[in-house]
């Protein structure tokens, strides 16, 4: 380095895609794309007008909820309900584990990882609500084939992120492990569960919730549960039921969202 | 008691870590492996218990051929290799006890040790093995509330639960202060002379090596260029294994320690400078003597 004069004074960070041409190619093309998609979302102002009178309605009618008139039904929903989040997660989560276990790279061997990894991927390929469609036209209506859908659906949220948090703990602890002669099974239980069991005990009363929620949603395609209490309100334009109904789940989600939280600030 | 025959390592990125390694190691002896960094000394180490696979060579643990095992066989044989690492790989959400109790997992079946429910043999094996590397009373503590060194005694106890004929150390030192090096060490030194136990420790810290181990392996490119006693180590063979460099001041080192074991304490009178490293050579020779 002889020449002093010759170091540079201007700096500027290098661009992500170095071709201008294509950067501003990129550029202008996502522009144009979210445009025309805009302009092809018509919207009727005149349905707009009508609906704002119903959806006034609606709101109004949480001030004054009914719990009372359609208790029964309500109670026996709600019960359904739980019974159906409680026992699909439980299921949901003994399945998950040894998906999510056969789907982390390093502690799996690789055909067991790609049929593990296809399990989750066409669990998380269906939403609930088309699962909950296929389970009630075989299972019939009711809560069972909700408990099968809450519990297919939890393979792929849970295995999924079971199967990450796996590959991502400390390989030094497995190696300890595996250098005391260690078996398998030995090594999960010493070296891999005590690094992700508070994560699995996060996501499982994360997911817990998730299923509560969800079992209001698919009761609407008949898989039992609060959610066909709930349509039903709808369908005979009980708003004062329906909003009695969404304010216990929102209850219920809240006393949720509390305790898993307590408890996983515990585990840690 | 341990030979290691021709072992070569290339790595799927096609790195070639160990380029032919041939050493063997008596019961009871201690060896220190250096060589600058990337010359294979990690691979050698864990190709000797297989948790890395050699591409070509053998690895005899008292005549048997630990590379010809599989699944139980290859357990049996990882259990009499004790491994200790720079990083202390304690299982960090477990407590000391279920660490240093987890060197038996190649003895116990998976329901035992998943109970937590170990033979009363080992339980008391594992509480001697505490007092004995200072950590009496930190059984029920969990391992990432320890300290560094206290860690790496953990570590140590482990490895020795295990029973095993040869302890493979990889750095044991290279996260601790000066201090704790040293007594760290000193314990394993000590340690694997209690027991006849041999011990290969991978070591950066050449000084170190000097002071407590006597026979010392230089590796570089993954090839074995020094094999002898610390006390021919010379500037010229410290060269051949890392490169060009002033060693002078390192094998001083070694001249200090030589003198402090000739004279004794006489040693700390001369201090000048450097008097505390000295005195302190000096403190580890008699120690060392005394144990």
């Amino acid at each position: 380095m002889n020449a002093h004069a010759a170091t540079p004074r201007v700096w500027r960070k290098p661009p992500f895609i170095a071709d201008p041409r294509l950067r501003w190619a990129i550029c202008l093309g996502a522009l144009g794309y979210l445009v025309l998609s805009y302009a092809t979302v018509t919207v009727n102002w005149g349905r707009v007008l009508e609906g704002m009178g119903r959806g006034a309605e609606f709101v109004l009618a949480f001030f004054r909820p009914d719990f009372v008139s359609r208790w029964g039904e309500i109670a026996e929903g709600f019960a359904e309900s739980l019974a159906m989040t409680g026992s699909s997660t439980v299921l949901g989560v003994m399945v998950s584990v040894p998906i999510g276990l056969g789907g982390a790279r390093n502690i799996s061997v690789l055909p067991v990882y790609l049929v593990c990894r296809g399990i989750i991927a066409l669990s998380r390929a269906f939403q609930e609500v088309i699962v909950a469609i296929l389970f009630v036209a075989m299972f019939g209506f009711g809560p069972f084939a909700g408990m099968l859908t809450l519990a297919f659906a939890t393979i792929g949220f849970l295995a999924k992120l079971l199967a990450e948090d796996i590959e991502a703990i400390d390989p030094a602890q497995v190696e300890a492990i595996r250098a005391t002669g260690a078996t398998w099974l030995q090594l999960i239980n010493y070296g891999v569960e005590p690094q992700v069991a508070p994560r699995l005990v996060g996501l499982s009363l994360y997911r817990l919730d998730i299923n509560f929620r969800e079992s209001a949603v698919i009761g609407i395609v008949g898989a039992g549960g609060i959610g066909a209490t709930l349509n039903t309100a709808f369908d005979r334009y009980e708003f004062e039921t329906a909003a009695a109904i969404l304010l216990i789940i929102i209850a219920i989600v809240m006393l949720a969202e509390y305790t898993s939280g307590y408890i996983r600030r515990r585990l840690i | 008691m341990l030979k290691v025959e021709n072992v070569v390592k290339r790595y799927p990125t096609g790195d070639l870590a160990l380029n032919g390694v041939w050493l063997e190691v008596e019961q009871g002896q201690v060896v220190a492996l250096i060589g600058p960094s990337g010359a294979g000394k990690s691979t050698l180490i864990r190709c000797i218990n297989r948790l890395v696979e050699p591409t070509r060579g053998r690895v005899l643990l008292g005549g048997e051929d630990v590379t010809a095992l599989h699944g139980a066989g290859l357990r049996r044989a990882r259990r009499r290799m004790g491994m200790i690492f720079q990083e202390f790989a304690l299982v960090e959400r477990l407590t000391v006890m279920e660490n240093v109790l987890s060197g038996q997992l190649g003895y116990v079946s998976f329901w035992r040790s998943a109970l937590r429910r170990f033979p009363a043999r080992v339980v008391a094996q594992a509480f001697a093995l505490l007092e004995r590397v200072g950590l009496a009373g930190f059984e029920d503590k969990r391992a990432d509330a320890l300290s560094g060194g206290q860690r790496q005694r953990v570590g140590i106890a482990r490895a020795l639960l295990q029973d095993p004929r040869i302890l493979l150390v990889d750095e044991p030192t290279a996260s601790l202060d000066p201090k704790t090096s040293r007594q760290i060490m000193r314990l394993m030194t000590e340690l694997c002379a209690e027991r006849r136990l041999a011990a290969i420790i991978n070591m950066h810290d050449v000084p170190l090596a000097l002071m407590f181990v006597p026979r010392i392996i230089g590796l570089r490119a993954g090839v074995v260029v020094y094999d002898g006693s610390a006390d021919d180590l010379t500037p010229e063979r410290l060269t051949e294994i890392y490169g060009e460099e002033d060693w002078t001041v390192t094998t001083r080192a070694k001249a200090r320690r030589a003198a402090a074991a000739d004279d004794g304490e006489g040693a700390e009178d001369e201090g000048e400078a450097d008097g505390a490293v000295r005195s302190s050579v000096a403190q580890d020779e008699a120690r060392m003597g005394g144990t």
